[in-house]
């Protein structure tokens, strides 16, 4: 699923409303944002990646491609996130970022690595250049909180663009998992039959379509809480100057 | 000198209830009371009442006169929603449980293919498998009737669900494999099983008698505190070691099982159980750690000498 539900942040709503925050150290500052201008060039590479492939081919075909190790490295790479959560230096819950990247990683790898007829699918570029544009305006906007200077186009975009990208992003990943399932069901994929001496069993093509069902209730849930971001956010811009 | 206490709602902070002329030797209970005749929704056990609003709710054996308020006090009140009381949830939890691996062993029509319905499995170990899976469970039940001493009078509702959606949800999980028409016996046959089954009704039974001895601690009605000590039973010895060995002995009954059976999905529910416990004994010894000046160094929460 899109991570542009990542609003649990604190560092998100430090101009927002004055909290009693302990905050990362000074070293653990310099390293987040290293950490996170990284990302955002990561994902800068990705998506002018896909606007040269585009350019080249002239279609939107197969554009997955051309961009497949560098989105694998930086979309693995979010995995640390679960560790700055962990060690304390990020102020957002384990579980909430954990789920949200796993659930990127679990895409990127069981699905579209694993199964190799659904790469040349059009819903693959979908979910990409959903997470791509997300994410260049998520890091970057980390970036600037980080060193206290946030411009209010940036803040703005990290509100605004997820309501057109986070459906977006869910339909391409749907639709890809949905692609994937006749192969996983004829391959027996990731799967296991009984019998066995550990005497257990486990159904891959079952488990996606328990995946795909599981954004019924969690997409809505998600997508209604950046609403209400946006607004608590985003709300009092009148009184706030343009930038900070 | 008789006191006055105001409730406030804890979130929209409006005036729910004004007590006046209030005993100052009353308890939080004796308020409870108060506050559920003008409430009577509100029983005494779903009222959280606190001195702030974010703060811990107070016990119900707190007295008046000692809490930090003088003469006129104000309290929050919070709901805590639907209450049950502990022996409901147990017997629910439980016997749900019970129930759902019985269903599995028994090969109730339309879990497994036709041909198998009703039958049963020609392997011992599944027979001995329910046999002490069914004891556990039971063991439990007899525990909550005969043998626990509970401190709060009930659980909310929620949780209820919640935990019941956990055993069930598991036992029927585990249960469909060990009663699968195409279950696979343990590879070492016999001399696995038998040694399992051995170190499973230990655990059982130091289990047991951690249970007791912890029940004997709260004979006189939780006013003096002590923490649990080795008695002449030899499975108590265990708390030379460990502050909670009754989850210890617990860990190992289901690490008993999980050989007895070698069924994969045994192996992660006592994994699961284990974490939880681990934590619920790590609470349970810094808080003995906190309360006691004279206790113990060399004991550990879960695991002697590790953890």
């Amino acid at each position: 699923m899109s991570a542009a539900a990542q609003g649990t942040s604190k560092a998100a709503h430090g101009d927002v409303a004055p909290k009693k925050k302990k905050g990362p150290g000074a070293l653990a500052t310099a390293y987040l944002v290293i950490y996170n201008v990284v990302m955002t060039a990561g994902w800068l590479v990705i998506a002018v990646g896909l606007v040269r492939a585009y350019l080249a081919r002239g279609s939107y075909h197969g554009l997955y491609y051309s961009i497949e190790k560098p989105l694998k490295f930086f979309q693995t790479g979010a995995l640390l996130e679960v560790l700055h959560c962990a060690v304390g230096i990020v102020p957002s819950s384990v579980v909430l970022t954990g789920f949200q990247v796993m659930s990127r990683v679990f895409l990127t790898w069981a699905v579209t690595h694993s199964v190799r007829e659904v790469q040349s699918e059009d819903s693959v570029l979908l979910f990409v250049t959903a997470w791509t544009v997300t994410e260049i305006i998520r890091y970057s906007f980390y970036t600037f909180s980080l060193l206290n200077h946030l411009p209010y186009l940036i803040k703005w975009a990290r509100y605004t663009f997820f309501i057109v990208l986070y459906p977006m992003g869910v339909s391409g990943e749907l639709l890809t998992i949905y692609a994937a399932l006749p192969y996983v069901q004829k391959t027996g994929l990731y799967s296991v039959t009984l019998p066995n001496k550990y005497n257990f069993s486990f159904d891959y093509y079952t488990f996606l379509i328990l995946v795909m069902i599981s954004y019924i209730p969690l997409f809505p849930q998600l997508y209604f809480h950046m609403m209400r971001q946006r607004k608590k956010v985003l709300g009092h811009a009148d009184d706030y100057s343009k930038v900070e | 000198v008789k006191h006055t206490v105001e409730v406030l709602d804890a979130t929209t902070k409006e005036q729910l209830c004004f007590l006046d002329k209030v005993d100052p030797h009353s308890t939080i209970g004796d308020i409870k009371s108060l506050f559920y005749k003008s409430y009577p929704q509100w029983y005494p056990a779903r009222q959280a009442l606190r001195l702030d609003t974010r703060g811990k709710s107070l016990r119900d054996d707190e007295v008046l006169q000692n809490l930090p308020v003088g003469t006129t006090a104000t309290m929050y009140f919070k709901d805590l929603g639907p209450q049950l009381g502990w022996t409901t949830v147990f017997f629910a939890e439980y016997i749900g449980v019970l129930l759902t691996y019985l269903v599995f062993f028994f090969r109730v029509p339309y879990i497994y293919s036709h041909t198998y319905a009703l039958t049963s499995s020609p392997h011992p170990v599944v027979k001995l498998a329910c046999v002490c899976h069914t004891f556990h469970y039971v063991k439990r039940l007899m525990e909550t009737i005969f043998v626990h001493r509970f401190s709060h009078g009930t659980m909310p509702l929620r949780t209820i669900v919640k935990n019941c959606a956990y055993y069930w949800g598991f036992s029927a999980w585990l249960a469909y494999y060990i009663n699968h028409p195409l279950y696979t016996p343990p590879s070492y046959g016999e001399l696995q099983v038998k040694y399992a089954l051995f170190t499973f009704a230990m655990c059982e039974v130091g289990n047991l008698s951690i249970h007791m001895s912890l029940s004997n601690l709260r004979t006189d009605g939780f006013r003096v505190r002590r923490f649990p000590t080795p008695t002449k039973n030899p499975f108590t010895w265990l708390f030379f070691f460990v502050s909670c060995p009754n989850y210890t002995y617990e860990v190992g009954a289901w690490l008993s099982f999980t050989v007895m059976t070698q069924c994969l999905p045994v192996a992660i529910y006592t994994l699961f159980g284990f974490i939880q416990m681990t934590i619920w004994a790590k609470v349970k010894h810094r808080a003995y750690l906190r309360e006691f000046k004279d206790y113990p160094t060399v004991r550990m929460a879960i695991i002697p000498l590790i953890l």
